[in-house]
């Protein structure tokens, strides 16, 4: 039972760090990746950790902090990174795909 | 807040003075013995309740944060897996009515983690967080849907 719950979190983990990072070679521009980097990867690095937490506390009967911490830290660290890599994107005048519609940044900050 | 955790953790130490055994079982009974003590003093005691304070923070982060992170993620990967994207992303200004710098962290984080939003900037003074949408049919929308359940629910939080 263990074994099912353990392997089906593993598995959702990986897949949805695959899929982030199909989306960041499939999406326009670097803002569109980092909507796949930050939110796709940051559920599958939570989904490994909390399956392999759970393997240790029912296997081998160690209960892990680092791991919890781990999740911790990719949930805090991974918004504050993506909100700093568009940033400076945006201020070195990475350009934005074709299809944008609004662009309610350009006229507030002349730089 | 603070003042009332330091009471309580005052509480439980010297409750294991008075019971004279210096375990971990002690202090927490001591501590669980200091939480019904400030529950009954809280009309004495600045600020509301901090119980009540901590499940407000745990129902933000959990019922909200963890329930948008999954749908998010879900958005995502549909749209990876998409053979077309008819997307229509943009950036909109989203006016913020939360003023500590902390606030403003919290909530630009919870923006990011959440179904085709991702924070690009922060005005100089504050007063408005520029966001990037993945699919952005109307700005109004978004805007009241991002007020509606961040903005009110780190309000609860630190107002």
């Amino acid at each position: 039972m263990i074994e099912i719950i353990v392997s089906l979190l593993i598995l959702i983990g990986t897949f949805f760090t695959f899929s982030g990072s199909l989306g960041i070679v499939r999406f326009p521009d670097i803002f569109n990746r980092l909507h796949a980097a930050t939110k796709a990867a940051t559920l599958g690095v939570a989904g490994v950790l909390l399956g392999a937490f759970i393997f240790l506390v029912f296997d081998i009967g160690i209960i892990s902090g680092k791991l919890i911490l781990g999740i911790f830290f990719v949930l805090i660290t991974a918004p504050i990174s993506a909100h700093m890599i568009s940033r400076a994107a945006y201020n070195s005048g990475v350009e934005l795909t074709e299809e944008t519609r609004h662009d309610q940044l350009e006229k507030d900050q002349p730089s | 807040m603070a003042i009332q955790i330091i009471l309580n953790l005052l509480v439980a130490l010297m409750w294991m003075f008075l019971s004279e055994s210096y375990t971990t079982p002690t202090f927490f009974v001591g501590y669980i013995i200091g939480i019904g003590l400030l529950f009954l003093l809280r009309r004495f005691l600045p600020d509301i309740f901090y119980i009540v304070r901590l499940y407000r923070i745990f129902k933000l982060f959990v019922f909200i944060f963890i329930k948008e992170l999954i749908l998010s993620s879900v958005n995502i990967v549909a749209l990876a897996y998409k053979p077309k994207l008819n997307v229509e992303p943009g950036i909109f200004k989203l006016p913020v009515e939360l003023k500590s710098s902390w606030e403003i962290t919290l909530l630009s984080s919870l923006i990011s983690l959440t179904p085709g939003t991702l924070s690009v900037a922060v005005a100089e003074d504050q007063s408005s967080i520029y966001v990037h949408a993945m699919d952005l049919p109307d700005i109004e929308e978004s805007i009241n849907d991002i007020k509606a359940t961040f903005e009110k629910a780190i309000m609860e939080v630190t107002r």
